[in-house]
């Protein structure tokens, strides 16, 4: 991996999200319409409920690790997609690019935004509804992690989807991660599910984070048993992502779409 | 005989039951500008993309600077680059931003001044500070241009780069084209429907016609051959099924 082509790539996105108020609002606005949803839900729920008030901020923790997931996979989608949209996607494909180095630019503008929206939400939180991010302690880090790395796996398989079949599935690229939410036990435990549905939801990474973040928020110890399971199944399921990609990536370019992607 | 930079071999793509590139043979010399002719899909663009390893051969071989593409892509893209009429650059980037992160891409040394003697020579100069999406499309089609010289390739493709441009830039890329390929030994792979272009530029013309080359040669030779008044005569005459090969 060549380092210098790897921030050249980073450069050009932060260039373009730098250059643009849409996007700079697009980046803060659904996470702060959230926090809001969901801070005035957390201030109800305690109004009503004599229960000890760490049950229900669950929910604004879970809506902010939601979210970590969510963008670490937007951020790398969406990096491919500007290219595709701005038709500059061949420019950079017929550079001495690898694959991989690209897929590591789009990864790390994931991470990016993640971290700047992290920062973003832990204050607001704090200062609009008093809830302590911070509190989590020392699991929050790895906790955190994991569900980036998940996120980098979606957007690989979202990005290989777009690039194999066109612009006319842009819309998986918000979809997909979603489709993961109900079994990912994000605000709810795992013993919820129907009996069938809970291995399926723990052969998830997410949903090992989220049991791990609720009993941080109980109280309880720091989850290693979750964290280990947590990162044993994010390096599993990044192998079979990876291969997708490269199945993906290797038909593309015999069907040819790869010339196309972006010049129509 | 002079050293090859490009040598294809009995290339074939098919896309399903559709044959785009059919045993399609040719070569390019260091310092040569070859044109690729053609009518609507006769196969130039799927040849390019080929070349430049973003569609994958059916069958046959191709090698850029000796070495097999698929196997060296990232270090045979290292010398090469594309400018196309169909391809842009992020739009609301200045066009110095632009071309400093395709310089990193292509690991340019002294990036800036690089970009500043190619703004000159391709006479942009004033339009380095501007956005990319606000410029008229034969100006970026220059920027594009520039992106292309960045790395002093060895070998150049360029895929209808005068689509955009009025008589008179489409004149003078004509002559930036020349000069750069005296002064810096660029081979070439032009493909263009402006016979002028053609004529003007080429050293050798190859002829395709669904995925086939039938005529090769200089732009004159073959106009000769075939008892055309002009490249574009033949051209027309091909395009609209001629029974050529009786000639
Ligand atoms: N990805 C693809 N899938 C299916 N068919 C394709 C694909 N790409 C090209 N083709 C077909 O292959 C043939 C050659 O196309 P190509 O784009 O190479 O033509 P061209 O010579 O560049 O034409 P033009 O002058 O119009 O640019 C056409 O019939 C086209 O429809
Ligand atoms: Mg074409």
């Amino acid at each position: 991996m060549n380092g210098s082509v790897i921030l050249g790539l980073v450069l050009r996105y932060t260039y373009i999200i730098r250059r643009s108020v849409p996007r700079i609002i697009e980046m803060l606005f659904w996470p702060m319409l959230d926090l809001l949803v969901w801070a005035f839900l957390t201030l109800y729920l305690k109004s009503i409920s004599d229960g000890p008030p760490s049950a229900v901020t669950f929910l604004l923790g879970a809506m902010i690790f939601w979210d970590v997931l969510f963008r670490s996979q937007q951020g790398m989608t969406v990096s491919f997609l500007e290219d595709v949209w701005a038709r500059n996607i061949i420019n950079v494909f017929v550079a001495p690019v690898r694959v991989r180095e690209f897929l590591a630019a789009t990864a790390l503008v994931g991470l990016l935004k993640v971290l700047i929206i992290i920062v973003v939400l832990t204050v607001s939180a704090r200062l609009l509804c008093d809830f302590d991010f911070l509190a989590l302690g020392w699991a929050l880090g790895p906790l955190f992690v994991n569900l980036i790395i998940m996120g980098w796996g979606i957007g690989l398989v979202t990005t290989a989807l777009i690039m194999r079949f066109g612009q006319a599935v842009e819309m998986l690229a918000w979809a997909i991660p979603f489709l993961f939410q109900p079994l990912s036990a994000v605000f709810y435990p795992v013993s919820v599910l129907p009996a069938w549905a809970q291995p399926l939801a723990l052969a998830l990474p997410s949903t090992q984070v989220f049991e791990g973040m609720r009993s941080v928020l109980a109280g309880g110890p720091f989850p290693t048993a979750h964290l280990l399971w947590a990162l044993t199944l994010n390096a599993l399921w990044l192998a079979v992502e990876c291969v997708f990609f490269a199945w993906m990536y290797q038909s593309t370019r015999e069907k040819g779409y790869l010339a196309k992607l972006g010049t129509q | 005989m002079s050293e090859l930079i490009v040598e294809i071999q009995n290339l074939r793509k098919t896309f399903g039951a559709l044959v785009a590139i059919d045993d399609l043979t040719f070569s390019v010399a260091r310092g040569e500008i070859v044109g690729l002719l053609g009518a609507n899909g006769a196969g130039k663009t799927t040849a390019l993309s080929i070349l430049l390893g973003l569609v994958t051969p059916s069958a046959g071989s191709v090698r850029v600077f000796g070495q097999d593409l698929e196997r060296h892509r990232v270090a045979v893209l290292r010398r090469m680059n594309f400018s196309s009429a169909y391809t842009a650059l992020p739009s609301n980037l200045r066009v110095e931003e632009n071309l400093l992160v395709f310089a990193r891409l292509y690991s340019v040394q002294k990036p800036r001044r690089k970009i500043d003697e190619l703004l000159e020579l391709l006479e942009i100069a004033h339009l380095k500070k501007r956005v990319v999406g606000r410029l008229s499309s034969g100006e970026s089609a220059r920027v594009s241009l520039c992106k292309s010289l960045l790395n002093d390739p060895e070998l150049l493709l360029l895929d209808e780069p005068t689509a955009s441009l009025d008589p008179d830039i489409a004149d003078k890329v004509r002559k930036w084209l020349r000069q750069v390929q005296r002064e810096r030994g660029i081979g070439m792979i032009y493909t263009s429907h402006n016979m002028r272009d053609v004529e003007e530029v080429c050293d050798r013309v190859l002829f395709m016609r669904r995925g086939k080359i039938f005529a090769e040669g200089t732009p004159r030779s073959i106009v000769e051959k075939f008892q055309e008044q002009s490249l574009e005569s033949l051209f027309i005459k091909v395009a609209r099924g001629g029974d050529i090969e009786d000639l």
